[in-house]
């Protein structure tokens, strides 16, 4: 057969690509789905945001509640704690155990804001004192474990797997994790309920 | 199949021959267990037997256990438990598939050293050679994600860990992530479908155990002292090998014995001495353990993971040439995978032209400090992530590299290797002299 003259072949040609085309947008439509359905189902997704009852959480103690499968702290500061957590503050911004200056907190609209105090906690609901509330991710930033609440050089939160050492504000002041503990998505609906997410 | 030159199956009978000429299933099988086997071979040999009888034994008991298991998060824990307790006989299955993995991996390690003191990986066989390192993957695979079923602390927050390996890839990291655990964080749906995959990739196993046998099969077996079978003709193909029916299938089949008195001994007498405590205390997404430690055959590369942290100069230049791309996090999981991709590639990485290290003076030495380090990263893979234990890692884990990425390369151009004997027959005869030569029939020796 001799391609020259042969008018055919670029038909043949033709068909040869639609064939082929065709054989990979049907591959292309029938694998999606198959890939697709590992993603988060509806019920999964479902659960994105979380309203929490925070009426029960008395100056000086924490709620840990699961939100999006993994533990957020939320912590109710007495004014001791504000305090301390001020003096904290200025050694931070003195420059001493300064691992992460970023704030990493998702409801502010500067993503690059500096980490202090103000920046990491919860506005606090009116008639509450500046500063009382701290909403974070209880997931080390390092590997994942859940740190241990009132513990640790700086009276924060302490990795027990590699040992990092937060303090009042979540901020990481010492050991293997490079980031601040992140601050999720949080709002007051009313005076003592926040939604997650 | 093979390509030395044997006696091929020949149907006699007439149902013999009325199937043959369908489906020579028969013939096939023949000519697979009848295979010319270099008759030099040494007990290192053994271990793909074993390899064969874990697959077999974790299939059958893993079948068993799925008949008594629940894959749910409210349910695992407690399945697990009503098979320890009430099953007949289930705690005992359950110890087999447990100490199975482990028996499993010990076997794959020393099948794996052995290909590479002896140069099996080299020409013709890197086929065989990538095969296997694709077992092996798919049995890491496999074992990582049995281990999460049980769903017990060491199972989620294992879990965890190394699904957290994925969210260190840069930009796609975290929609890998979230789409492997099929949500935010390890839950039911992680379990589920890694319940689905532990069923599925023992069978993807077989088959690659099939194609890695067959490759074999076609190339002929290595040997201890790395010289081809001869193949100029049966007569002299036979003066090398003998058939693997029944002689090596007998001497398989005692070391099997022997491995199986120890192994049922563990699984009798101390069946959760590999296992951490941890794991009996059920999944809580809220607490960590305070060690998170993998089982013992991820240690050595779990302690490559942890070992390239952001005070490492490499680290910090490939942070800075990629612009902050690689982190020490991601780097980490670069080097784990890493580990085991330039362990592929040792076909092409060693340039010597001599197989096996038994005449290879120079290499011997840096292929035991191989092992040596093998087992120095296994320890160090279980402590602490702190000093002295981090440097000793990143010590241990350059050698690692070094040892495929320079030694490998380099030895090849700057050793000089001992004479190797001409004929697998000679190195036979050589360690065991031929008595009454009025014994052998066909493969009597005449002298050289």
């Amino acid at each position: 057969m001799s391609h020259a003259e042969d008018h055919e072949g670029t038909r043949r040609d033709f068909l040869y690509y639609a064939a082929a085309g065709a054989g990979v947008v049907t591959t292309g439509a029938a694998v999606w789905p198959m890939v697709n359905q590992m993603n988060p189902s509806a019920d999964v997704r479902a659960l994105s945001t979380i309203r929490v009852d925070v009426s029960g959480v008395a100056p000086g103690t924490q709620l840990t509640v699961k939100w999006l499968g993994k533990p957020v702290f939320i912590r109710h500061r007495t004014e001791d704690e504000i305090a301390e957590a001020q003096q904290q503050e200025e050694a931070f911004a003195a420059g001493q155990n300064v691992v992460d200056t970023n704030a990493r907190n998702a409801n502010l609209a500067d993503s690059s804001a500096p980490a202090t105090d103000a920046n990491r906690t919860l506005p606090s609901p009116e008639g509450q004192p500046a500063q009382a509330w701290l909403v974070q991710m209880g997931v080390c930033t390092h590997l994942g474990c859940v740190p241990l609440g009132n513990a640790g050089e700086f009276g924060g939160w302490f990795c027990p797997c590699h040992g990092s050492h937060y303090d009042l504000a979540g901020r990481i002041r010492k050991g293997p994790a490079p980031e601040n503990l992140p601050v999720p998505p949080a709002e007051w609906v009313d005076d003592s309920t926040i939604l997650l997410g | 199949m093979a390509g030395i030159p044997h006696d091929h199956y020949e149907p006699k009978t007439g149902g013999e021959k009325w199937l043959h000429s369908r489906l020579p299933i028969v013939g096939l099988l023949y000519d697979t267990i009848m295979i010319p086997t270099p008759k030099n071979l040494n007990w290192m040999w053994i271990w793909g037997i074993v390899l064969t009888f874990c697959l077999v034994l974790q299939i059958a008991t893993g079948v068993v256990l799925v008949m008594h298991y629940t894959p749910h998060v409210d349910l695992a824990f407690a399945s697990i438990e009503h098979i320890m307790r009430n099953v007949n006989g289930g705690h005992f299955i359950r110890y087999l598939h447990m100490n199975g993995a482990s028996l499993f991996f010990v076997a794959v390690y020393a099948h794996i050293f052995r290909g590479l003191y002896y140069g099996s990986y080299k020409a013709p066989r890197e086929v065989t050679w990538i095969i296997g390192m694709l077992i092996y993957l798919c049995m890491m695979g496999t074992a990582f994600m049995g281990y999460v079923l049980p769903w017990g602390q060491m199972s989620f927050w294992g879990a965890t860990v190394i699904t957290g390996l994925f969210g260190a890839i840069p930009f796609i990291g975290e929609p890998i992530q979230t789409w492997l655990l099929g949500g935010p964080a390890v839950d039911n749906a992680t379990l589920n479908r890694f319940f689905s995959l532990h069923y599925l990739l023992p069978m993807v196993i077989a088959a690659l155990v099939a194609l890695h046998i067959w490759a074999f099969h076609t190339t002929g077996n290595n040997n201890p002292t790395g010289v081809e079978v001869r193949r100029g003709s049966k007569a002299e193909a036979e003066k090398d090998t003998v058939p693997f029916w029944p002689y090596y299938v007998i001497k398989d089949l005692l070391a099997l014995a022997v491995i199986l008195a120890v192994f049922f001994a563990i699984v009798g007498f101390m069946p959760n001495y590999l296992g951490h405590p941890d794991n009996y205390i059920e999944a809580n997404p809220l607490a960590t353990p305070a060690h998170i430690v993998p089982e013992w055959y991820f240690l050595p590369f779990y302690a490559i993971l942890r070992a390239f942290t952001s005070d490492v100069w490499l680290v910090q230049l490939a942070s800075f040439v990629t612009g902050g791309i690689i982190d020490a996090k991601f780097f980490g999981v670069l080097a784990m995978f890493g580990a085991i991709i330039v362990m592929a590639l040792a076909p092409w990485l060693d340039t010597s032209s001599v197989r096996s290290g038994r005449y290879r003076p120079m290499f011997k030495w840096w292929f035991w400090l191989l092992v040596i380090d093998f087992f120095a990263l296994m320890w160090l893979g279980a402590m602490p992530a702190e000093e002295p234990y981090a440097s000793f890692s990143l010590i241990a884990s350059a050698y690692w590299f070094a040892y495929f990425l320079v030694i490998l390369p380099l030895l090849g151009v700057i050793e000089k290797p001992l004479p190797q004997p001409d004929t697998i027959e000679a190195d036979f005869d050589a360690h065991y002299p031929p008595k009454d030569e009025a014994k052998g029939a066909g493969a009597a020796t005449p002298a050289e």
